[in-house]
């Protein structure tokens, strides 16, 4: 849980400095607000520093504040009401297993014994070698292809225990496995292809 | 003007009012947590619902504006049963620990259960906890017993300016936190405890020792700061158990500085509780009587004019006005009320806030000279951000630049920044000057140097210059460190004809002209330079003053006497006796009077209301208590070149600057926790 009273958990790390080519996005980022009004560009900010990261630290929550002239509770508030900042740092492959009702019912509970089983983990943990981390998140709002798990952009829908460990797998030799329907559903169509609307326009 | 209807009466409110201040005007109690008069609307604690018709859900009435034509109900079915299943909701992770809770008894959460709770529970469920946090050495949390009204968080962020506390995660799992552990970094944290609805944030060193309804309440007024805070002193027997702030919108409105709250522990500390002489280089417990037989003796040896007499920081008016009689009688003109050697004393307008602590909300543009008011007078300082809050409020500072809690421009530390806007070469000068009501403070640290006086007539010809004064508005302002200086400064405790002042009296003890010194709770001077002078110390406790006294009188502070102090405005305000003062000390100017009889020159006053009403003869303040009295624009300060040394506030510690502080071990706590452990120092750093 990346909730409330945890600032001190994590090991912090004593400072933070955007890459430069990210201090040119954050740059882009404040300046589609109207000036004194630049605290907008806290979430971009801080998504960016994740992205930088991998996770958020109280130092890059620091910093963001400072370049938003910004108190830095305000920004401790942000990163720790969205559950998406990871306040602790994270495995490189984050597993976002939804949990919510349609994917329950669709087997997630399966898809979380799964990556037990595989990856000796259980939620809010990382593995040893630090290449995977679990955790259950609420609705990902694909439950048209549930089940869902969230990987850091990308989605992987329609998933079973057996699909989920070729995924790992994948992940384990370093390849990228396709995201999307892994029973090649076309977007969120019915399984099987399209029912209606099949024909030429006109 | 707005008309609307609640609960069958009519009423006409300004327009943009809310439904709950409406209902105030009409007496109507609402229920509420997180609303509160001086802080912004939140409207998330949900108690405060009432029925509008035609609106088909509850209202929140904290958070709702009048409209016209509006029929409200706040007694009917519909909002009872609203505000019971708020409550219910409230308690459901509320810890049933009120026993052993220290906001026992004065809880709102507890008086409004007893109206809208349930004799029962629904809920099986276990209670969320929170676990401990710590928020420094005054406010003590425990969240498990929070409602989340954010309260707490609102009142750091807009009045203290010091946002440290937020509301960290969500839902189940939102607490009140610092996020990153630290203490609450402002000298106004306390508020947050009496803003507390409930017992989440309580006073740590209160922890534990009373109950509410064990304590007797006087009221009183502050005297830690020239603020004249007004204050609610609440004693158990005869120890202060702790002080609160009383609303007065004209001085504090209801807030209190950490030190006037919290240093009251101090109180019990170090005490001077019966007569001493020094014999054979040692003090040892005496009588009255022998007392004042060897100060009658040393003083008949010297003759009256060898004495002088100095007044401290922390001396009522009633005391120093006697002192001054008995001085006069004795035939000296060597006394002075100025330890810290300000170059202060002429017409009244030179050193009072004439703007008024209220009439800050007024101001247009600001300039600080050498003054540090979060330090110097935090609730003053409350104002000032206040003002700054609605915006439209340059503010200048000339001096040692410091984190203030609002922007501020750093003109310089300087007084050579002064003369350059009093002639309006520097740009702050046309700022000053374009502003409707500019003002300016100049603090003690400004004064008390050798070229104070230069200093005093140059912010004179700035305040001329730009436009401060005429008009019903003046805009010069002296603030003040120390709760006697105002009244002694209205009475004349000052060198007389031929007399000396503070740095002429301590050259004269040094040289062995005066061969007895009077200090009236004189701490903060420089004890060394008494030389052999026999040292008379009257006051109350065992301080500076009282390691080098020949003999001790002792007295009574300020919660053990009623007795007048006049604010940096000049507002005379009177403490009241909560606790008698202990063992054989006395109210300070009755010492006076016996000592006179002693000497054989009787003061012509037996009670105090013979004082007071020869007082009020002195000074116009004393004979209007609680106003201010408008004193009129004259000239004062002196022309000539002032030092290039940089201006800076004279207090380096707030924490420590008077016998009743450093006495205290919850000042000490928050010297080691906000100082870094800085060393206990008295107002001269």
């Amino acid at each position: 849980m990346s909730g409330a009273g945890d600032g001190g958990a994590a090991k912090q790390p004593a400072s933070f400095a955007f890459t430069p080519d990210n201090l040119g996005k954050a740059r882009a980022f404040i300046a589609r607000y109207p000036a004194g009004r630049q605290k907008s560009a806290v979430m971009p900010l801080l998504d960016l520093a994740q992205r930088q990261e991998g996770w958020v630290s109280v130092a890059a929550m620091d910093a963001v504040a400072a370049m938003l002239d910004m108190a830095p509770i305000l920004v401790y508030e942000v990163a720790s009401f969205y559950s998406m900042y990871n306040l602790k740092p994270v495995g490189k492959h984050h597993l976002q297993v939804c949990t919510n009702l349609p994917c329950r019912l669709r087997g997630s509970d399966e898809l979380m014994a799964t990556c037990r089983k595989e990856l000796g983990i259980g939620p809010g943990e990382t593995t040893v070698d630090g290449q995977f981390s679990l955790i259950e998140v609420e609705c990902l709002a694909a439950c048209v292809n549930a089940p869902v798990l969230m990987l850091g952009d990308d989605y992987y829908e329609d998933l079973a225990p057996d699909s989920l460990r070729k995924i790992i797998a994948g992940l384990r030799k370093g390849e990228s496995p396709k995201p999307g329907s892994q029973i090649g559903r076309q977007g969120s169509a019915p399984v099987g292809g399209p029912k209606t609307l099949t024909g030429a326009a006109g | 003007m707005t008309k609307l209807t609640i609960d069958g009466r009519e009423i006409e409110v300004e327009a943009g009012m809310t439904i709950i201040q409406a209902c105030e005007i009409l007496g109507v109690e609402i229920p509420r947590f997180c609303f509160h008069e001086r802080l912004a609307i939140a409207g998330n604690c949900r108690m405060c619902l009432v029925e509008v018709e035609k609106t088909p859900k509850p209202v929140a009435s904290c958070a709702q504006p009048v409209a016209d034509g509006m029929v409200v109900k706040t007694n009917s079915p519909m909002v009872r049963k609203a505000r019971h299943g708020v409550m219910e909701f409230l308690l459901i992770n509320h810890p049933l620990d009120c026993p052993i809770c220290d906001q026992g008894g004065e809880c709102d959460l507890q008086d409004e259960a007893m109206g809208y709770g349930m004799d029962r529970s629904r809920y099986r469920e276990l209670k969320r906890a929170v676990k401990d946090k710590d928020f420094g050495p005054l406010v003590k949390p425990t969240m498990t017993r929070c409602i989340h009204c954010t309260r707490c968080v609102r009142f750091l962020a807009d009045v203290a300016g010091a946002p440290d506390l937020g509301s960290i995660g969500r839902n189940e799992n939102m607490e009140i936190d610092t996020f990153v552990a630290k203490a609450i970094g402002s000298e106004l944290s306390g508020n947050i405890i009496d803003l507390c609805p409930v017992g989440a944030l309580t006073s740590k060193p209160y922890a534990f020792t009373a109950r509410s309804w064990e304590l007797h309440s006087s009221e009183s007024v502050d005297a830690l700061d020239a603020v004249g805070s007004n204050i609610r002193v609440d004693a158990r027997g005869n120890q202060v158990m702790r002080v609160l702030p009383r609303t007065n919108d004209d001085v504090n409105e209801e807030w209190l500085g950490d030190k006037s709250r919290f240093a009251c522990d101090g109180l019990m500390r170090q005490r001077l509780d019966r007569p001493y002489l020094r014999r054979d280089g040692k003090l040892a417990p005496a009588s009255w009587p022998e007392t004042f037989a060897a100060i009658v003796d040393r003083v008949r040896q010297l003759g009256g004019a060898r004495v002088a007499a100095l007044a401290g920081d922390l001396a009522d008016a009633e005391a120093m006005f006697a002192l001054k009689e008995l001085m006069a009688g004795i035939g000296s003109p060597h006394l002075d009320c100025r330890q810290d050697g300000a170059k202060l004393g002429g017409p009244r307008v030179s050193y009072l806030f004439n703007t008024t602590i209220a009439g800050i909300e007024q101001a247009g543009a600001l300039l600080l000279i050498g003054t540090n008011p979060r330090w110097e007078a935090p609730v003053l300082n409350a104002r000032i951000r206040k003002r700054w809050m609605r915006g439209g409020f340059p503010i200048g500072l000339v001096g040692a630049d410091l984190d203030l809690s609002y922007r501020h421009q750093h003109l310089g530390d300087s007084a050579s920044v002064l003369s350059a806007i009093a002639d309006g070469s520097h740009p702050f000068a046309k700022v000053l000057k374009d502003a409707k009501h500019p003002m300016l403070i100049l603090g003690q640290g400004a004064l008390a140097r050798p070229d104070g006086a230069q200093i005093l007539g140059l912010a004179r010809r700035v305040a001329e210059s730009t436009g401060m004064v005429g008009d019903g508005w003046n805009g010069f302002n002296v603030l003040h460190t120390a709760a006697a200086r105002v009244g002694g400064l209205d009475m004349g405790f000052l060198p007389g004809a031929g007399g000396r002042d503070t740095a002429g009296i301590l050259a004269g003890c040094k040289s062995g002209e005066f061969g007895a010194v009077y200090l009236l709770g004189a701490d903060e001077i420089d004890m060394a330079a008494l030389g052999k002078a026999f040292v008379i110390y009257q006051g109350h406790h065992g301080d500076a003053g009282a390691h080098r006294a020949d003999a001790i009188l002792p007295g009574a502070a300020y919660t053990e006497k009623d007795a007048a102090y006049v604010n940096t405005e000049g507002r005379a305000q009177q403490t009241r006796l909560a606790v008698f003062p202990p063992g054989e000390a006395r109210e300070d100017w009755k010492i006076i009077r016996a000592l006179s009889e002693a000497m054989g020159r009787a003061l012509p006053y037996d009670t105090l209301p013979e004082l007071r009403a020869r007082l009020a003869k002195s000074a116009p303040s004393f004979a209007a208590p609680d106003r201010v009295v408008p004193a009129a624009w004259a000239p004062f300060g002196a022309d000539g070149p002032v030092g290039s040394e940089p201006l800076r506030s004279p207090i380096a510690n707030y924490y420590m600057t008077d016998p009743i502080c450093r006495a205290s071990p919850t000042m000490a706590q928050c010297t080691a926790t906000f100082l870094g452990g800085a060393r206990r120092t008295g107002t001269h750093g």
